[in-house]
């Protein structure tokens, strides 16, 4: 540490490091050789990349002739801190790292647990959990939508969709207690069960909700500045991004109607009846017909499991995993010390390996995590399709100009909560 | 320790304004005032009632209070509240003049810290920092942002108040966008020059403080023993 | 989801094309199927598993390490691959020691899937494996001075130390 580069001041540690390599060929690019390229740098304090993603971007006159994401500038460790957790507090962290899409990291999570504890979900929480990840996938869709339409000049959109976001967050307040991060979702179900009168509001919702789309559509979908800007931009071909590893709506937006939900279904999504939205040329303006048509399939999704609600236990019996009852405390001796032991130590899970995927609203979202038979995980890794989708940004931006470049950051989602983790 | 109380308000208060008692009366004092027709001490009556004194210095800063402009900083989560008290209809910073979100750091007047600090991203926030003018004044928005929150790890700096000079601390995981508000109106009356009296100062409870780091004097301050 | 027959099936086949010893293992639990194999060896299973072998698998779904401290080998690199036209996943795992993964006994599957590029430099960043071939293998998330490879189980979790009471460092312990 004395002498390492940590112990230079401040600035000439800054300056210390060079970018020469970053700058080097830009290889499979068409520059001429005698072009004037210009670097630019759209920092991490920027009104338009969607979070601290840093690009730096090589420009000839307003075309860009290559970007390179820099991340890492909201990296928490979220990974690291997990292994020093229980599992039911690791829920809590790993909640947080796509911040959006927070029931999905935590589902993800919770079902690789549960996977490697051979844990069965009652019924109708596998329902619930549903119908919070719906919920939760058309309130980032529409969080997504309200900013993209920003960045792109719609400030309109913005307005309507966060005021439909915000009835979606009453909800989630009302069954789990906060709008963000409930923690909603346990090891082996949900915390609790819905109060009375949710079924119904969460009814009022889907009513309203397919008209706020039409209105939405109403004004996007024919919009002439709109289609000029993203009609036939960012167009990659559907073999590049599969070697890339993109999946969720970009991929399907290129025609492939892979949809984890679909293909290899979890938590009874096999029992409803929905659809998957599919574009067919792979630009812009089809990533963004997908995802708001994927909120309408999502609102199907609700109006099924909630009309459909089996009756049931709402987490399961387990009593090593789950905490028991409130009122078996005050008679049964078992479920005091059950309770003790899960609250300071929590359970124990034998050793093995998992690696679980979903769909969440950006992409595949896995959770890789390693059981050493104690109470902590020894390695919960989550692989985020926002991290994974960034890779795509140098060839949809490549031979277009920023303002496409802006458009494609837009309609790619990048989620920085995750893509740093 | 004694303990001053305020004494209550037995007398009742003057109201409405000196000019009349009531809407009619003045409304017909305001229209004799149009015409012309008010003389000497009813006229300096008038004027004094109608006029509001006060010192440049307060009325700079009550301006600079009701149109706070902050930069665009979301960082992670807390942003989305953010984001959701300018956009949202329910919870609406625009009352409070602060609906104008600048990027550019040249032109706005506060910096809302939304979300972790990563040890990556501190330079740059105390660059961005530097570049605003003054006068400037910082919300730590978020447990994360206050203190490193619940990530206490290797990757985060543990707390904003580390580099920047944090005036409002507004807590939650994330905190809802009417606790954001909330921090903004206590930012408010600080720029105005009225923070809200502690509970200390309005039960004269001093002397209960702790403190340390005091060589020899280790212990409740004012303790009897 | 492949079954325990299925995973013998695929390991028979990459040893019969590539050799005895590139399978170290086979890995059956939780309904998921891993195949342990030499870290020299990767970039060849992969290759065979996507291109050659009767049921290819054309995605990569992620690539990631793991750190199995204490016990040896410790490091370890994890690819997920999957098959979207038989809907199957499986498991790639190359475990290695320290010394061997960071003198770059691992090569790069960038030319594979490009999706390795980004997730190759994590692991990189965080457990100090490097890859042979990767044209750029710098640090992603931590600063490009950073010293030490933060997911590594020896690292520690640093952050600030959580004081209960003022004069903590003055009341004597309870043990003492």
């Amino acid at each position: 540490m004395s002498n390492g580069p940590l112990s230079m001041p401040y600035r000439e540690r800054e300056e210390s490091v060079t970018l020469e390599r970053m700058e080097a060929p830009l290889a499979g690019t068409e520059v001429e050789p005698d072009a004037e390229l210009f670097t630019v740098n759209m920092g991490p304090h920027h009104p338009a990349t969607h979070g601290v993603l840093r690009l730096l971007c090589t420009l000839e006159g307003e075309v860009v002739r290559d970007v390179v994401p820099l991340i890492g500038y909201v990296h928490t460790g979220i990974e690291k801190s997990c292994e020093d957790q229980q599992y039911w507090k690791a829920i809590t962290f790993v909640e947080r790292m796509d911040y959006l899409a927070y029931y999905f990291n935590a589902y993800v999570f919770c079902a690789a647990v549960e996977r490697l504890l051979d844990e069965e979900v009652p019924a109708r929480a596998q329902y619930l959990r549903v119908v919070h990840m719906e919920l939760n996938r058309i309130a980032s869709h529409l969080f997504w939508l309200g900013t993209s339409a920003l960045d792109l000049g719609a400030i309109t959109m913005l307005w309507w969709t966060l005021r439909d976001r915000d009835s979606i967050l009453d909800l989630f307040e009302m069954s789990g207690g906060q709008r963000l991060h409930t923690r909603y979702f346990q090891v082996g179900g949900v915390m609790e069960d819905i109060p009375p009168g949710w079924a119904a509001k969460c009814r009022d919702f889907t009513a309203n909700m397919s008209t706020r789309i039409d209105q939405y559509e109403a004004l996007l979908d024919e919009n002439q500045i709109f289609i000029e800007r993203l009609r036939n931009v960012g167009i990659v071909p559907q073999e590049r991004l599969r070697s890339l590893g993109v999946s969720g709506p970009l991929m399907r937006a290129t025609g492939d109607p892979w949809d984890l939900r679909k293909t290899m279904p979890y938590c009874s999504y096999e029992d409803f009846d929905f659809k998957i939205p599919v574009g067919t040329v792979g630009d812009h303006y089809d990533r963004y017909r997908v995802r708001v048509a994927e909120m309408r399939e999502s609102l199907k999704i609700i109006e099924q499991a909630v009309d459909g609600m089996p009756e049931g236990p709402f987490i399961t019996s387990n009593r090593k995993v789950a905490l028991p009852p409130r009122h078996e405390l005050a008679t049964s001796m078992e479920a005091l010390i059950h309770h003790f032991k899960l609250v300071t130590e929590g359970f124990r899970v034998p050793p093995g390996e998992v690696y679980e995927a979903i769909e969440s609203p950006r992409g595949e979202l896995g959770c890789f995590v390693v059981a050493d038979g104690s109470s902590k995980p020894a390695r919960v890794h989550m692989r985020d399709p926002s991290f994974v989708n960034l890779q795509c940004l140098p060839d949809m931006a490549r031979g277009e100009l920023i303002a496409d470049l802006v458009a494609g950051i837009a309609m790619l989602d990048p989620i920085l909560g995750g893509i740093d983790r | 320790m004694e303990i001053r109380r305020q004494p209550l308000q037995t007398e009742p208060q003057k109201f409405p304004p000196k000019t009349g008692d009531n809407l009619r009366v003045r409304q017909l004092r305001a229209r004799q005032m149009l015409r012309g027709e008010l003389e000497d001490s009813e006229l300096g009556e008038y004027v004094e009632s109608r006029l509001g004194l006060t010192t440049l210095a307060k009325a700079q800063n009550w301006a600079r209070a009701n149109a706070p402009w902050p930069l665009t900083f979301g960082l992670a989560c807390c942003a989305i509240e953010m984001i959701s008290v300018v956009g949202s209809p329910r919870t609406d910073a625009a009352r409070f003049g602060a609906e104008v979100f600048r990027a550019s750091p040249r032109q706005a007047d506060m910096i809302i810290l939304s979300g972790r600090v990563a040890m990556k991203m501190a330079p740059v926030i105390r660059r961005i920092y530097d570049q605003m003018l003054e006068p400037k004044w910082v919300i730590s928005m978020g447990a994360c942002a206050s203190s490193a929150g619940m990530f206490n790890n290797y990757a985060l700096v543990a707390g904003a108040d580390r580099f920047l000079p944090v005036d409002v601390y507004v807590p939650g995981c994330p905190p809802r966008p009417e606790a954001l508000l909330h921090g903004i109106n206590r930012l408010q009356e600080k720029i105005k020059g009225q923070p809200d009296l502690g509970w200390r100062e309005r039960y004269g409870a001093h002397g209960t403080e702790e403190v340390w780091g005091r060589t020899g004097s280790e212990g409740v301050a004012g303790d009897p023993g | 989801m492949i079954d325990a027959t299925g995973l013998e099936l695929i390991a028979r086949s990459v040893r019969g094309s590539l050799g005895e010893g590139t399978v170290r293992d086979t890995v059956h639990a939780h309904g998921q199927a891993t195949l342990d194999v030499r870290p020299e060896a990767v970039r060849d299973v992969l290759a065979y598993l996507r291109d050659d072998a009767d049921e290819p698998f054309d995605f990569l779904a992620s690539l990631h390490g793991c750190d199995y401290f204490p016990k040896e080998p410790r490091l370890a690199v994890h690819y997920q691959l999957l098959s979207t036209e038989r809907r199957e996943r499986l498991g790639v795992r190359a475990r290695m020691t320290v010394e061997d993964a960071e003198a770059g006994t691992l090569p790069t599957v960038t030319d594979l899937w490009a999706t390795a590029d980004f997730q190759e430099k994590e692991t990189f960043d965080f457990f100090g494996v490097r890859f042979t071939g990767h044209e750029d293998l710098r640090r992603l998330h931590m600063p490009e001075d950073y010293e030490g490879h933060p997911q590594r189980r020896d690292f520690p979790i640093g952050g600030e130390p959580v004081l209960f009471t003022y004069n903590e460092h003055k009341v004597p312990r309870w043990y003492e």
